[in-house]
């Protein structure tokens, strides 16, 4: 099909956006997995003998890791299970017919589109906080006692603001999909008498299934490496420390690179395991 | 030495020649505490008197401190002030990462300085931070209150007296006692290591094994927590000093432990509605112990080794900590409201002895002593800190258990055990 | 759907869809309500909703305080100058492999999705010595690099996806004319590609206005963005609620606009092209 000149000329054209990946890629990474071998304080001097695989086991070993670990699983998975199972809801109620679905739609992606930091803030402030936020009027108002989100259930309010970021998300993509499917086929169940469930279950549902899938593997990636919002609002306090804001905290504020870079390493072959699974999903695709 | 500062000055004049006659601008990190937003508004003077742009980054005190310490460790140079404190400007000088401040002209009275703040400030007998403002902690409660329960406070009273006080003023509007919860080695770990003081609890003993677990610790901390929870505001896991500041003014503490600094703040009628009915005490201590539960610290003005703008940055640091500059904020903002504790000259300023907090505050600085924090002897310098390089990771850490605990989501023993367990983590990983 | 209902059904969708749509819109309609009130009105209790004094002051004391417009200048640079550097790189590679696949094609594009998931904070310090050597640490320039860089790999696929439904016969028809690859880039594949290229544009920009690990962490005062500016605002002195809400609405009122006008591409571009 194509000419020698222009397969040479391909080749070119791919090069600068596959050397420069390759080197983002490469040359921190290196530098990581060199520093993760190290004893590097730098608050004593920077890099200060070999330890060979010492970091490794002090990083998994040391009493915070494992809270961190589980406070990841808890957070990455409801932080999924609300999204998937509210935006399969959201979609199959915004793929019905109604008045104002263009400005329903809009309102209901917008948080998406808002910054993290901000995000987090105004969660943290204007609604969370037991004083002054919104949310304590509402207990107020109703003879309740305000509830002190960040600290009574701290892991709660992280799932519950990021959900807030990440329905829109999960909703749009099930959404498109959802308006891929064919409706012939819905009616056709439905003069075969189908209920609505099992029109849901039967036809929605495995209609959805790779949106589905798509959804999880996405968010999980980008959930992994949660950083802003708890950065402005509990920094790591009251186990909501994850994996991603350990490793934070090892190199920035114990400034111990050493021990840092080996979490870190971890991290990368914890978020390549993921990478994998959606690769192979994404992979398929391509072959279509 | 010599060699650094002749290429210093070599860079800088290239980048002079090469940018031209661009305006010098020097970068400012500071920390977003009322004073320094005031010498924000203030520093048009300055730029207007010497032609030096100042751009400034102003940050949350723990993100400040991080980020500062990450840009000095690695050189990264993106500051040419710094604003430090007592743990950081040893540490730092000791590895060459300070410009020392012997440079700054005869007017600006270095010996003017209180003596517990330079000698906090200094190494090896220079001065390598210039104090912006100094600080201990006190108690500062409501007058109106204590008397309305029929209570007095005494000048230097016990934790008796303050629990007995917080339970009196506890209602449903106001929290008896508002105290720093939320984790953080500047906010909870600046507090809970001085009340552990005045219950004659130590960090490490002589050979720097951690002592969290010693029974002082406990009643020490049990204690804290007992009262922050039963008259504490809601939440208190997640104030820090600017939180119990605004929970203050607006009435709602009837007492509040915290930095000297705060008194100007409390004291302020046009931001405080209990302006007029504050008292101040000395901070507590458990009867029969020898040392009070008040810190030393001081916020002051550093410039990192290797800033291209030393001379400009060393002459914004003459006018923002200079007598003169003490006297310009007198001028617009009255006396009340200079930034307090660096300079002998203030306290002995006639003007200054008629603000109602001065002489609680200097004596506050004056019972302050870092190299002998608590009652057995310790082989760390600092109060409220301890230092040595690994104190931010172990504050932070520790922090966050106590923050935990205060949130109601562990008991004392736990916190102590968990925390017992990361410092001794650290300690073995920065290899003691 | 061409389905028709009754109309007590779309009376009750409508209703609910509202409800719900409200309810998830409300913290931003909050924050854009109580940026117009005062301090004292934004924490009064109960909470005042429509009825107020409506005042711009806060937004004049956040802009004179910190400098909005520097912060808003360097969000722009950023964003705008990472789309166009990722664009000159990402555009000729997906051509490449869209119009000339080769067998290892397909790994390519995966091993690109694959740097996407480098996790940041494992490579945080090595980059930051990189930035310090090269004298890019707070400079726009360098984080414009960073961003272009962690974003190269969604353009990339997204740009092939949309490149690859361009039919390949009208490129044939083209050479068979005598075109030569010059002219069959410029006005064959160009206005078909247009489209495109505009939504992946539209993309990229709100990523890069909204990417806050790599921003927070390499700035410092001269390039930072209104990500960082928000963060200033984490924990000050006094009531700040209002004034936080400004510093909020200034920070994302342009990326929100922008946002509902790409929905429809932003399932592409974060889906790698798997669900359109």
């Amino acid at each position: 099909m194509s000419t020698k000149a222009s397969r040479s000329a391909a080749r070119l054209m791919l090069a600068p956006a596959v050397i420069l990946l390759l080197a983002w890629m490469l040359v921190p990474l290196t530098m990581t997995l060199v520093f993760s071998f190290q004893r590097n304080l730098p608050l004593r001097g920077g890099f200060l003998e070999w330890v060979g695989f010492e970091n490794y086991v002090r990083f998994v070993s040391s009493s915070a890791f494992w809270p961190a670990v589980q406070t990841t699983v808890v957070v990455v998975g409801g932080v999924l299970l609300i999204t998937v199972v509210l935006g399969i809801l959201l979609a199959l109620l915004l793929d019905q017919q109604m008045w104002g679905q263009g400005v329903v739609r809009i309102m209901v992606i917008a948080p998406f589109f808002v910054m993290p930091t901000v995000t987090g803030l105004v969660w943290k402030n204007m609604f969370m906080d037991p004083n002054n936020g919104l949310l304590a009027y509402l207990w107020r108002f109703f003879g309740g006692d305000p509830v002190v989100w960040l600290s009574d259930v701290p892991v709660f309010s992280l799932i519950l603001i990021v959900s807030w970021q990440w329905l829109p998300f999960a909703t749009l993509i099930l959404l498109t999909a959802m308006q891929s499917l064919d409706s012939d086929q819905l009616e056709a169940a439905e003069m075969d008498g189908a209920g609505t469930l099992s029109r849901f279950w039967h036809i929605i549902l495995p209609h959805l299934s790779r949106a589905i899938t798509i959804v999880i593997l996405i968010q999980t990636i980008f959930l992994l490496a949660i950083f802003a919002k708890i950065f402005v609002t509990t920094q790591g306090s009251f186990g909501t420390r994850t994996l991603t804001y350990l490793i934070y905290q090892r190199v920035l504020e114990s400034q111990n690179v050493g021990l840092g870079s080996a979490g870190g390493i971890y991290a990368v072959i914890l978020a390549n395991i993921f990478a994998l699974f959606l690769m192979r999903i994404v992979g398929k695709n391509l072959d279509r | 030495m010599e060699h650094r500062k002749a290429f210093a000055s070599a860079t800088a004049l290239s980048l002079v020649m090469a940018s031209g006659a661009l305006a010098q601008e020097l970068t400012i990190a500071t920390v977003n505490n009322g004073d320094m937003i005031r010498m924000q508004g203030l520093s048009s003077e300055f730029t207007e008197a010497t032609g030096i742009e100042l751009e400034w980054v102003i940050l949350e005190e723990n993100v400040l401190r991080q980020r500062v310490t990450q840009d000095i460790a690695t050189s990264g140079g993106q500051f040419d002030i710094m604003t430090i404190g007592m743990y950081e400007a040893p540490i730092w000088a000791e590895r060459g990462w300070l410009v020392s401040l012997d440079g700054l002209p005869e007017e600006y009275d270095v010996d003017d300085i209180l003596p517990a703040m330079r000698a906090g400030l200094s190494f090896e007998d220079s001065l390598y931070a210039a104090p912006f403002y100094g600080e201990s902690s006190m108690v500062m409660y409501r007058t109106d209150l204590m008397e309305a329960a029929g209570l007095e406070m005494p000048e230097e009273p016990t934790w008796d007296d303050i629990a007995a006080a917080a339970a009196a003023m506890h209602s449903d509007e106001v929290n008896g006692i508002c105290m720093r919860g939320r984790a953080g080695w500047g906010e909870n770990m600046a507090f809970i290591p001085t009340v552990a003081n005045s219950f004659g609890a130590r960090w490490f003993d002589e050979d720097w094994n951690p002592q969290l677990d010693s029974p002082e610790w406990l009643e020490a901390v049990t204690f804290y927590n007992d009262l922050i929870q039963e008259y504490g505001p809601p939440g208190a896991a997640n104030n820090g000093f600017n939180e119990n500041l605004t929970l203050f003014q607006q009435g709602r503490c009837g007492m509040w432990m915290d930095a000297t600094v705060a008194a100007s703040f409390v004291t302020n009628p046009d931001e405080s509605v209990v302006a007029d009915s504050v008292g101040f005490a000395l901070a507590p201590n458990r009867d029969g112990v020898d040392r009070r539960a008040n810190w030393l610290w001081a916020w002051a003005l550093a410039i990192p080794a290797g800033t291209q703008q030393e001379e400009a940055a060393m002459e914004f640091i003459n006018w923002a900590t200079s007598k003169e500059y003490l006297e310009l904020v007198a001028e617009r903002e009255g006396w009340a409201n200079v930034p307090p504790g660096s300079r002998t000259s203030l306290y002995e300023n006639p003007n200054y002895a008629e603000v109602p907090f001065a002489d609680m505050t200097l004596r506050s600085i004056n019972a302050a002593d870092p190299n002998n924090p608590t009652v057995d002897p310790v082989p760390y310098v600092g109060i409220q800190f301890v230092a040595i390089p690994e104190w931010s990771g172990i504050g932070t850490l520790a922090g966050q258990e106590f923050s935990d605990m205060v949130a109601g989501r562990q008991t004392p023993e736990q916190a102590l055990e968990r925390a017992q367990a990361l410092v001794q983590d650290e300690m073995e990983a920065a290899g003691y | 759907m061409a389905r028709t209902v009754t109309a007590q059904r779309k009376a009750i969708n409508t209703g609910v869809a509202w409800v719900i749509g409200l309810l998830i819109f409300f913290p931003i309609l909050w924050t854009l309500l109580t940026s117009f009130k005062t301090e004292a009105q934004a924490i009064a209790d109960p909470p005042v909703w429509f009825f107020f004094d409506w005042t711009l002051e806060n937004y004049r004391v956040v802009q004179e305080r910190s400098n909005y417009t520097r912060f808003l200048w360097n969000s722009i640079y950023i964003a705008g100058g990472s789309t166009i550097l990722g664009m000159l790189v990402a555009i000729p590679a997906a051509w490449s492999m869209a119009f000339v696949p080769s067998n290892q094609t397909r790994n390519i594009l995966l091993w690109m999705l694959s740097t996407k998931m480098l996790p940041a904070v494992g490579v945080l310090y090595p980059i930051y010595l990189i930035f310090i050597q090269l004298g890019l640490l707070d400079s726009r320039f360098g984080l414009t690099i960073v961003i272009m860089l962690i974003n190269l790999p969604i353009m990339v696929w997204m740009l092939y996806t949309y490149f690859k439904e361009i039919p390949t016969e009208i490129l044939e028809a083209a050479r068979m004319d005598g075109a030569g690859l010059r002219e069959e880039i410029l006005f064959v594949l160009t206005p078909m590609a247009i489209p495109g290229i505009a939504s992946t544009i539209l993309l990229n920009v709100i990523l890069a206005w909204n990417e806050a690990f790599w921003t927070l962490n390499l700035t410092a005062a001269r390039a930072a963005p209104l990500t960082a500016f928000i963060a200033s605002y984490s924990s000050p002195e006094g009531l700040f609620y209002a004034k936080l809400s400004a510093a909020s609405t200034m920070a994302i009122a342009p990326i929100l606009i922008l946002g509902w006008f790409s929905q429809k591409q932003l399932v592409r571009g974060l889906t790698f092209g798997a669900v359109k």
